[in-house]
């Protein structure tokens, strides 16, 4: 894509030129494009403990990228972001069992829940700077947690599962169950494998729109040079303040998402910081910070390290620390970091190179 | 009677709370670091007194020391060789590293110890109480924990504010660039300054493994006691410290009395009401 | 005799900019010596590379017969070499005593220069000396910074622009100091934009421009002219 910019007055000034795509990037389109029409069919063909690993990588995904642009790029490093996959579980659990709306449905409510509580505490969480913001965040999750341990509607310390009925009666799950000719059980697990993709899709086409635009720019600039950045107009905060909302939206719709397909929730397990915040972590560092592949080639390592070792529990986490720790001192760049910044790979084009014309 | 005792409960609790956030103020004020690990390194602390306890037959004062000079000396060799690496003008890289330190240590410890709790044996010092008024007794061990607090931070006044040592401390804080000038190694200074931090975190570890049960698990909520405390009583002030742990110890033995469940919710939601109310604390010491 | 300090094609980068192109220079034991030049000539970054500030090429420096090119600066304060930098640059969170005590931090060489010294060169700061560093007027920071550098007894005193953002009164007073420090055995290397005070002070200078030497030589063996040209470049 070019952009032509003409700086100062018309004729002899000289005119800059933007371009951002890359050959490689162009077939790396095509290619994603494949796969995700490929990742559509995939339940004609795929056994149902496929779909439902599957769904874990998904949403996995999708809260790494999450994270990343919030860390990365908003500098806000959250580490309690289990908040707002606890609350949108809850909320979907909450308007189900509750108010008897469809699990479906229930999905972007429980987002919309999150987001306003995202809203609620943002102003708060703010006041703290830098790394206290983390731990402050870290306070948040566990305030939650423990509100959600003391709403006996939702069962309290030991949860709650979504009834049957509610299950039975989802939207979209008769259509799919005469599609694939699959029980109702497996046919949730489509249903839902189709949302999270869905999901992980969108929120990576929207964090890639958003950094390329004039506001994820707006965010590099002040998190690099916050007394310039001010010094030319960028409202910095406003923008921080929407991002934070959106995804706090978006990681609860995550939780939502990831509940309806467990169809059980307990505080303990909803706001857990290994499964929702460290494995995230740990996803983001060893793919590579603020790259957008990262996260990816990330999900893929930490797939394939579960597959092997979830077996081993502590031993399990503590491989995980160990090479997080490893990771951060000797190749701080990740695996999709270290590899592009050695050859120049972009998938997703989003440095913009400054051309004379 | 029945709040006052709860208020006393609550300023002697605050005093445990004050152990476990000097350590992560100390580190915070001198290099800028936020260690996320900061708990779980107190309950790794815990647990070397209890293996030297028990391996080596020794008392726990003994064990104590001992185990101040080896984490002192484990606190040293992590500055050196792990979190001096990651310094910088980045805050990403420094809480990254900590949080997979976390993980590390409680995952390390569950390996080691298995998820049982334990307790550090004191003998009948742990249950000696004293009557200071009719019908309100308090813990010998509580009160010392306090009084500890109040004398590390004594003690830690004075290396700060008399001793050539406590000077780096400070100049590296203000300008570590210009303290380079000063002869001043900020690789050294930093390596004492977490040494120091470790050290204060086995205090901290004994005065809180007397009278309570710890396991692999509880470090994460050391830490957020620790940085409320920090928090409620200010930034850059070991005395605000103190009193802010008194806050926190406060609110929740009056939670713990309105229903025991809510204990840890009250110590959280008062450290959100000074969030919002007075964001810097109480006694903020240190200019934005 | 061979210099106390000499530097030898020395260049400096911040990143990929390059600030210095190929140095030469050299101080003698009990000199003073200006290096003057305009804003941006390269004078403070010349300073912070001989103060280990700015890593270089091993043998691009030399001091006390030895390749210090690449030390840092707390192994240069030890050798013998103090920075008094621009901006005076002292720690805000101590008085003025501590900012001269932290000075001597490093504890090797305790004469000539102590406390009680500092304060006869400087006697304004005896009457401040439990006062935060912050509230001193520009001139007495200024002092303070140079007894700061002082109390580390250093064989070599760079000062980088003295008298930046003070009054003239004040500069004279400042300027008062040098031939104490002289006398008491150190040499002395001073940046300057104020071209006729630092002339009037060292035995030799170096101007400056653009990160290159264009002149060196004595004050008095060069006309105004000359100096011109090599300060702005022709």
């Amino acid at each position: 894509m070019k952009h032509t910019m003409m700086s100062g007055k018309a004729s002899s000034a000289p005119a800059w030129r933007q371009e951002t795509g890359t050959a490689a990037s162009r077939w790396f389109a095509v290619a994603a494009a494949v796969l995700i029409a490929a990742l559509v069919v995939l339940p004609a063909y795929a056994s149902r403990s496929l779909i439902q690993d599957l769904i874990f990588v998904l949403t996995m995904l999708t809260l790494a990228q999450l994270w990343n642009v919030i860390a990365g790029w908003g500098g806000l490093i959250s580490v309690g972001q289990q908040a707002f996959v606890g609350l949108g579980g809850y909320a979907l659990f909450g308007a189900t069992v509750l108010a008897g709306v469809d699990p479906l449905l229930a999905v972007p409510l429980a987002g919309v829940f999150a987001a306003i509580a995202a809203a609620l505490v943002g102003p708060l969480l703010f006041r703290l700077e830098g790394p206290y913001f983390a731990i402050g965040s870290w306070v948040i999750a566990e305030v939650f947690r423990l509100l959600c341990a003391q709403f006996k509607p939702l069962g309290g310390g030991t949860g709650v599962s979504l009834p049957k009925s509610a299950l039975m009666d989802m939207a979209g799950l008769q259509w799919v169950q005469s599609l694939l000719s699959l029980r109702p059980a497996a046919a949730r697990d489509v249903v839902v494998y189709w949302l999270a993709l869905f999901v992980a899709v969108l929120v990576t086409a929207c964090i890639y729109l958003f950094v390329r635009s004039r506001y994820g720019l707006a965010l590099v600039a002040s998190r690099d040079a916050n007394g310039a950045a001010r010094s030319v107009g960028v409202r910095t905060e406003r923008i921080r303040y929407a991002l934070w909302i959106i995804v706090g939206f978006a990681t609860g719709v995550v939780g939502a998402i990831a509940y309806l397909q467990k169809a059980r929730i307990s505080p303990d397990a909803a706001f857990s910081v290994v499964d929702w915040t460290a494995y995230v972590l740990f996803i983001v560092i060893i793919g590579g910070v603020r790259t957008m592949e990262g996260p990816i080639v990330g999900v893929l390592v930490f797939w394939a390290l579960l597959y092997y070792l979830a077996q081993f529990g502590s031993l399990y986490l503590l491989t995980l620390g160990v090479l997080a720790i490893g990771m951060m001192l000797f190749a701080p760049k990740g695996i999709w970091g270290s590899a592009a910044a050695r050859f120049g790979w972009q998938a997703f084009p989003v440095t913009r190179r400054l051309f004379r014309k | 009677m029945v709040w006052l005792d709860t208020l006393v409960q609550g300023i002697l609790l605050g005093g445990v709370y004050a152990l476990f956030a000097l350590g992560l103020s100390l580190i915070f004020g001198v290099m800028r670091l936020v260690n996320l690990a900061h708990g779980d390194l107190i309950v790794l602390a815990a647990f070397i007194v209890f293996v030297v306890m028990t391996s080596f037959g020794v008392s726990l004062a003994a064990a104590a020391v001992l185990t101040i000079a080896l984490m002192f000396a484990i606190g040293f060799l992590l500055q050196r060789l792990v979190l001096e690496r990651v310094l910088g003008d980045d805050i990403m890289p420094p809480l990254l590293v900590t949080f997979g330190l976390s993980v590390v240590i409680q995952n390390g410890l569950l390996l080691g110890f298995g998820a049982d709790s334990r307790r550090l044996q004191a003998g009948a010092f742990e249950t000696l109480s004293v009557d200071i008024l009719p019908g309100l007794s308090i813990g010998v061990a509580p009160l010392s924990a306090l009084m500890i607090a109040v004398g590390v931070i004594v003690l830690l006044q004075i290396v700060f504010y008399r001793t050539s040592l406590g000077r780096a401390f400070r100049a590296t804080s203000d300008d570590p660039q210009i303290a380079q000038l000063m002869g001043i190694d900020q690789r050294n200074v930093y390596a004492i300054a977490v040494g120091i931090s470790l050290a204060v975190s086995v205090i901290a570890a004994v005065a809180f493994g007397m009278r309570a049960n710890f396991d692999p698990s509880i470090g994460p909520a050391r830490l957020l006691y620790a940085f409320e405390a920090v928090i409620i009583g200010g930034l850059g002030s070991l005395w605000g410290t103190l009193i802010g742990g008194m806050v926190l110890g406060v609110a929740q033995t009056v939670g713990a009395r309105i229903d025991p469940e809510w204990q840890i919710l009250a110590g959280h939601l008062a450290f959100l009401v000074m969030l919002f109310i007075r964001p810097r604390g109480l006694f903020p010491a240190r200019q934005p | 005799m061979s210099a106390l300090l000499s530097v030898e094609r020395l260049d400096a980068f911040y990143g990929s900019f390059q600030a210095l192109f190929g140095i030469d220079f050299s101080l003698h034991t009990g000199e003073s010596v200006a290096v003057i030049g305009a804003n941006g000539a390269g004078k403070s970054t010349f300073l912070k590379s001989l103060a280990g500030l700015v890593k270089n090429r091993r043998d691009a420096i030399r001091f006390l017969d030895q390749d210090v090119g690449d030390r840092g600066a707390p192994e240069m304060l030890r050798m013998g070499l103090a920075l008094v930098p621009e901006g005076r640059r002292l720690f805000p969170s101590l008085s003025v005593e501590e900012n001269l005590l932290v000075g001597a931090y490093s504890g090797l060489r305790p004469q000539p220069w102590n406390l009680q010294k500092i304060y006869e060169l400087f006697p304004v700061l005896r009457e401040r000396r439990s006062s935060p560093s912050t509230v001193l007027s520009g001139g007495q920071q200024q002092m303070v910074a140079i007894g700061r550098a002082l109390m580390s007894n250093p064989k070599v005193l760079l000062c980088d622009e003295l008298s930046l953002g003070l009054a003239p009164i004040v500069i004279e007073d400042i300027y008062r100091a040098l031939p104490r420090v002289k006398a008491s055995g150190t040499s002395v290397v001073i940046v300057e934009q104020d071209i006729a005070r630092a002339m009037r002070s060292v035995d030799r200078f170096y101007c400056l421009q653009e990160g290159r030497v264009t002149l060196a030589g004595e004050p008095g063996t060069v006309d105004q002219g000359d100096i011109r040209r090599a300060y702005f470049g022709t």
